[in-house]
């Protein structure tokens, strides 16, 4: 697994390792009952403050992403289908919000993005539309 | 106790010089940075943390004593200290002065000394006279970390240096803080180091703690914004925290979260905070 902290972004530092160690678990690079790094050693790994590390574990256990066992370390909690949902939803979201940012910029219309993801949809299904 | 350090209420006078009301924790397993311009009391807060001179009034913990103990000494032995200079008897080489450490520390870890004295390429034979100012500071570093220390009071220890050791003694620290009772606290007017290695910020200014604050979260409370005059007069006057004008326009450090989200912030250092705070006197 691999993390990287940007200094310039404008995001903190603490919501660069939640977000990087969430999409780990979401995407199954960390897998249900994993044993993340343990708070100090990854902060001083990465070369930041262990009190941040910290809050970005606090943040994912919230989340119910991870649990901490007293004594032992922090796991990767079993995966929660409607949480999983509602953060591929929001992700699609995300995607499409920069498509409606794009489209008025160059004069396409709601219709027109409506039939390109069916044309889309279509092609990833493996039946390609007849070529114009 | 959760705090290497506690210190609370304490002053100190000097003709011309005050230190006034300082308070100020050490979380146990962290790293602290006192920044400061020169004269602004650092180095006498750590004397005064080490009892090497005397308060005026105030509590001091350190370790979980407190300086008035009467086995306040002891405490010294897992206090591990390099000053802005090294003062070492000039005449004996790295090994001689071993020997006068062993009798100094009861703890003293010979094996480490040596560790220490081959990663930092000390010479064995040359006189302490004849080093360097980096081989100085990193023999005081050598000895204050040979003696299994829990904190580390470090004055001005990486000032002087050049960019490369700087950042071997950076690593150091960070790796010393692995242990989680490990503590260092380290004074610098190199705010940049501070800001690579340090958990929490002290700010100290003329004599007074402007603020003591977690690094991150200093950085993501205050941006600095370039606008010009009429934009800075439609600012929130609570939103400001320090400003520096010019022909063209006006810099100004504001609160992230009091200021509309249409201004355009920009990448702010720790550097910056601290010098727009020490112009226009924090409000913490």
């Amino acid at each position: 697994m691999e993390i990287f902290i940007s200094n310039t972004g404008s995001n903190p530092i603490y919501q660069q390792i939640y977000e990087q160690l969430r999409n780990a678990i979401l995407s199954g690079t960390l897998k249900e009952g994993d044993l993340l790094p343990s708070i100090r050693g990854l902060a001083k790994d990465l070369r930041i403050s262990v009190i941040t590390t910290k809050r970005a574990y606090d943040e994912l256990e919230k989340a119910g992403y991870i649990h901490t066992v007293a004594g032992k370390g922090c796991y990767v909690a079993p995966k929660n289908t409607e949480q999983v949902r509602a953060e591929h939803c929001r992700r699609i979201e995300e995607h499409l919000r920069v498509v409606l940012r794009l489209a008025p910029a160059c004069g396409i219309s709601s219709e027109e993005i409506t039939a390109l993801i069916h044309k889309l949809q279509k092609e990833e299904q493996g039946c390609p539309t007849p070529s114009k | 106790m959760p705090n290497a350090i506690e210190i609370k209420g304490l002053n100190k006078s000097y003709p011309g010089f005050l230190l006034e009301d300082i308070h100020l924790d050490l979380p146990r397993g962290s790293i602290l940075g006192l920044v400061g311009e020169n004269g602004a009391g650092k180095s006498t807060l750590i004397k005064l943390t080490l009892k090497a001179i005397n308060r005026d009034s105030g509590t001091v913990r350190v370790l979980d004593a407190d300086l008035d103990d009467p086995d306040f000494g002891r405490i010294k032995e897992e206090v591990g200290v390099v000053l802005d200079e090294a003062y070492y008897p000039e005449v004996l080489t790295a090994q001689q002065l071993e020997k006068v450490m062993a009798y100094t520390f009861s703890n003293w870890d010979r094996e480490a000394y040596q560790n220490y004295l081959k990663r930092f390429q000390l010479p064995e034979q040359k006189k302490f006279r004849n080093f360097s100012r980096g081989m100085k500071m990193k023999l005081a570093l050598a000895v204050a970390l040979s003696h299994d220390p829990k904190l580390l009071l470090l004055d001005e220890a990486t000032s002087g240096l050049d960019p490369m050791i700087r950042d071997e003694m950076l690593d150091l620290f960070n790796e010393f803080t692995r242990e989680e009772n490990h503590s260092i606290l380290i004074s610098s007017h190199i705010v940049s180091d501070l800001e690579k290695v340090c958990d929490y910020i002290a700010f100290l200014h003329q004599g007074k703690l402007l603020l003591c604050e977690e690094k991150d979260r200093l950085v993501e409370k205050y941006a600095v914004v370039k606008i010009g005059r009429q934009d800075l007069e439609a600012l929130d006057p609570e939103a400001l925290a320090g400003k520096r004008e010019g022909k063209y326009g006006v810099e100004a450090l504001v609160y992230r979260d009091l200021i509309p989200s249409t201004f355009a912030t920009e990448h702010t250092s720790l550097e910056d905070i601290i010098l727009f705070l020490a112009k226009g006197g924090a409000r913490g």
